[in-house]
């Protein structure tokens, strides 16, 4: 039998509509917006000004400290402006905006496809150079690798996993790079491995995705350490926690980080990531974006400049449809609503996803019927509709008490409750709550 | 048969007894000294138990309020200047009358005023929508309607209005008690003193967004542009943040600020109709104040713009940056 998490979780019907498109690299757009904080943790300090000339892979916001990440340029040409921009989040952010003019690289980055295996670098110089490169986890929470890389002293990491799970419906993006840039991937592993200095790399691929198992189990032939498992289909095999339980059996204590267990959990894109970082030199300027929808008519896999603006993503997989309801970036699962759709795709954009209009909204929220359906699907092992109810009734101790600070926002509680009661809200606002508390009592 | 109800009185009754003195004994050991003002002070109080005063309920703040030597630190908006008093006479001590306060709503970012660009659709919770997005409109600085004050408001002084999508405060009703400015996830709200005749001026806006991107987002947005700044003899007037601010202690309701703004972003409430002059147009009247200055003390102005940048610029806001383009326009 499949190896799979034990504790709740549901399985979203996969609508995978982009699988096996080839990566397509979009021509590059006449102007990028660039946001200054593109990562989980400390905002960066922007260095360029208007008027600057900048080339492909300069640095123009360094890190604002340790837990922070570098921005570099995705393109080549003239700073535009500096100023606040909508961005995904919905609100204005500092962002740089360039105005794109011709294709010129830094001379440093080797532009070849050829595939590097050596690892000339010590484990030292690896995490200073994938600091550099502002390298973040590509999943989607955009944490910056450097500081997972960083082991404190004290701990022993014996595992290193790679996510290659992609358990949200929809998105292919992973799958793809797994299918094209398989030699890659596995030379960026062993240069992770080499950096948390583990003999013992997991590769956890979901079975839906029969040929990335195949392709990869082959590969790894070549590269000793690295073990390809596949996995039962079931949401959200992707979140760390889940993965770690999932294939080998270790549960990460609340509050706990996967460190707590020996773990070390990176992306299989982050992996991409930082073979081209070490390998090429190159720092982390594009990635890969699934746009996809029932109701688009091209459904694909662009590898997209960060910057650009997601009109572009869309006009280029065949323009928004006409009965289009909401466009989100992410997946269907854990991604935002957008409020517009010129927002900038960032290192965290994984897709852009089209729903119709009639899928796209809320039922009505109607009264608990106490049906424990959300209890079930817990990954976490929660009781969504306690958190939901203790919430709204602003008793935050309470909700503290309950653990909500151990919730990860997977959406599966929400997803299956048959009264739609919007339980991951109100429970991402009792966080919020309780983080401000916890926060206030820390200062005392 | 006798006996049966003489020993059960016997036993019953010894046991009363016995306990009654330990009951008593230990009642003496435990005793609690309450201040018996406490219960005094507390019923003069209005028993709402709102927390407007900052403690959780109305016997706290009796407590807090005979614990003090000195009241003047402690209000009830609720209750206002009475309530004091009679706090203040039931402890023999004196308190000076404050300005009766109202909550005022710093968005006028009606329907027809800003042009909705997408549309919310989730818990109709205020602050869910605002660590959501921005707000359903280009500007993130104003009313999301969602009408999280309304149900935060424990004396019906507040409805949400169907047609503007704005709050509105009743200010008879309204108690200042602060609950709609603790629940506003945006800041829009504000207790100011209701002054002479309920009558008040403010700037009815709170974007920080540059001038530009302001206006466009909502007709009636604060752009920045510094005329009432430059129009007040009072000095009320402070510009930063890409906004104006008028302290309601420093505004002697000329009204001259009101004429000047090209976007009516500034408010007069409670006034008397003008009188309209067919032939002169609206805002001559501030053209001749602004004549009237001399050069020091537009000079004067001058500095305290720049200061104000200054200190607007140190300030930890999300939008320092912006005030590195000029306030003018």
């Amino acid at each position: 039998m499949l190896k799979t998490f034990p504790v709740g979780g549901v399985h979203p019907p996969e609508n995978k509509f982009s699988v096996g498109k080839q990566i397509e690299t979009l021509p590059l757009p006449k102007t990028v917006t660039i946001p200054a904080g593109q990562h989980i943790g400390a905002p960066t300090q922007v260095l360029v000004k208007r008027g600057d000339e900048v080339k492909v892979g300069q640095l123009i916001a360094k890190a604002g400290g340790f837990v922070s990440a570098n921005i570099h340029s995705s393109v080549s040409g003239k700073v535009k402006k500096i100023d606040q921009v909508f961005d995904s989040s919905g609100y204005r952010k500092m962002s740089v905006l360039i105005d794109v003019d011709g294709d010129d690289w830094l001379e440093d980055i080797d532009k070849s496809d050829e595939l590097k295996k050596e690892i000339a670098l010590s484990k030292e110089e690896i995490v200073k150079k994938v600091s550099e490169m502002g390298i973040v986890g590509l999943g989607g929470a955009t944490f910056p690798t450097h500081v997972k890389l960083s082991i404190p002293d004290g701990k022993k990491v014996e595992h290193l996993i790679i996510n290659a799970v992609e358990c949200e419906p929809y998105l292919t993006a992973d799958h793809q790079l797994m299918m094209e840039k398989g030699e890659e991937i596995m030379v960026g592993v062993s240069i992770l491995m080499k950096a948390i200095d583990v003999s013992k790399a997991i590769i956890g691929i979901e079975n839906n995705k029969p040929d990335a198992i195949e392709h990869l189990t082959k590969l790894s032939a070549n590269y000793p350490g690295i073990q390809v498992e596949a996995l039962k289909v079931q949401y959200p095999q992707g979140g760390e926690k889940q993965l770690i339980k999932a294939l080998i059996n270790r549960e990460v204590p609340s509050g706990g980080l996967p460190l707590d267990v020996g773990c070390v959990v990176q992306n299989v894109g982050t992996a991409f990531a930082v073979y081209e970082a070490i390998q090429k030199n190159k720092p982390l300027f594009e990635r890969v974006v699934s746009v996809t929808g029932k109701n688009v008519s091209k459904p694909s896999n662009f590898m997209v400049r960060v910057g650009t603006s997601t009109d572009i993503l869309i006009e280029a997989a065949g323009g928004l449809p006409s009965d289009a309801g909401k466009v989100v970036s992410g997946g269907p699962m854990m991604g935002k609503a957008l409020s517009r759709t010129d927002v900038p795709i960032t290192k965290g954009s994984s897709g852009v996803l089209i729903f119709k209009d009639e899928e796209s909204k809320r039922e009505k929220m109607n009264p608990c019927i106490r049906c424990a359906k959300c209890v079930t699907v817990c990954p976490m092992g929660l009781e969504p509709y306690l958190l939901m109810t203790v919430t709204q009734s602003a008793d935050y101790e309470r909700v503290e008490k309950e653990r909500v600070l151990d919730c990860i926002e997977c959406g599966s509680c929400s997803y299956t409750c048959p009264s739609t009661r919007p339980l991951l809200d109100y429970i991402r606002l009792g966080k919020g709550a309780v983080n401000k508390i916890i926060r206030s009592r820390n200062q005392k | 048969m006798n006996d049966v109800i003489l020993y059960t009185i016997i036993t019953l009754g010894g046991i009363g007894a016995v306990s009654a003195v330990i009951l008593y004994f230990v009642a003496q050991k435990f005793k609690v000294f309450e201040d018996p003002r406490i219960d005094e002070v507390e019923e003069a109080l209005p028993s709402a138990n709102c927390g407007g005063c900052g403690y959780p309920g109305c016997r706290n703040f009796a407590e807090a309020c005979v614990k003090t030597d000195d009241l003047g630190s402690l209000f009830c908006p609720v209750g206002g200047n009475e309530t004091m008093a009679a706090v203040a006479s039931a402890l023999g001590q004196t308190v000076e009358a404050k300005e009766p306060q109202v909550a005022v709503l710093l968005c006028n970012g009606s329907s027809a005023n800003r042009k909705r660009t997408s549309e919310f659709d989730s818990a109709a919770n205020c602050t869910i929508a605002a660590s959501t997005y921005g707000g359903d409109t280009d500007c993130t600085h104003g009313c999301l309607g969602l009408g999280e004050c309304v149900d935060a408001c424990g004396f019906d002084a507040m409805y949400m209005d169907p047609e503007t999508g704005l709050p509105v405060v009743i200010e008879d009703m309204c108690t200042a008690c602060g609950a709609c400015v603790a629940a506003c996830p945006k800041d829009l709200f504000q207790l100011r003193d209701k002054g002479k005749k309920s009558k008040r001026i403010f700037v009815s806006c709170m974007n920080t967004d540059k001038g530009a991107p302001a206006k466009k987002a909502c007709d009636v947005a604060c752009i920045g542009c510094s005329k009432c700044f430059n129009v007040c003899k009072f000095d009320a007037i402070t510009m930063g943040n890409n906004k104006a601010y008028i302290d309601y202690e420093a505004c002697k309701l000329c009204r001259a600020c009101v004429a000047v703004c090209p976007t009516g972003a500034i408010h007069e409430i409670n006034f008397p109709a003008r009188r309209v002059k067919p032939t002169v147009e609206g805002d001559a009247p501030a053209k001749k104040v602004v004549a009237k200055k001399t050069t020091s003390e537009i000079e004067a102005k001058v500095n305290i713009v720049e200061k104000a940048k200054e200190v607007a610029k140190e300030a930890p806001q999300k939008n320092k940056n912006n005030n590195e383009d000029k306030a003018t326009e």
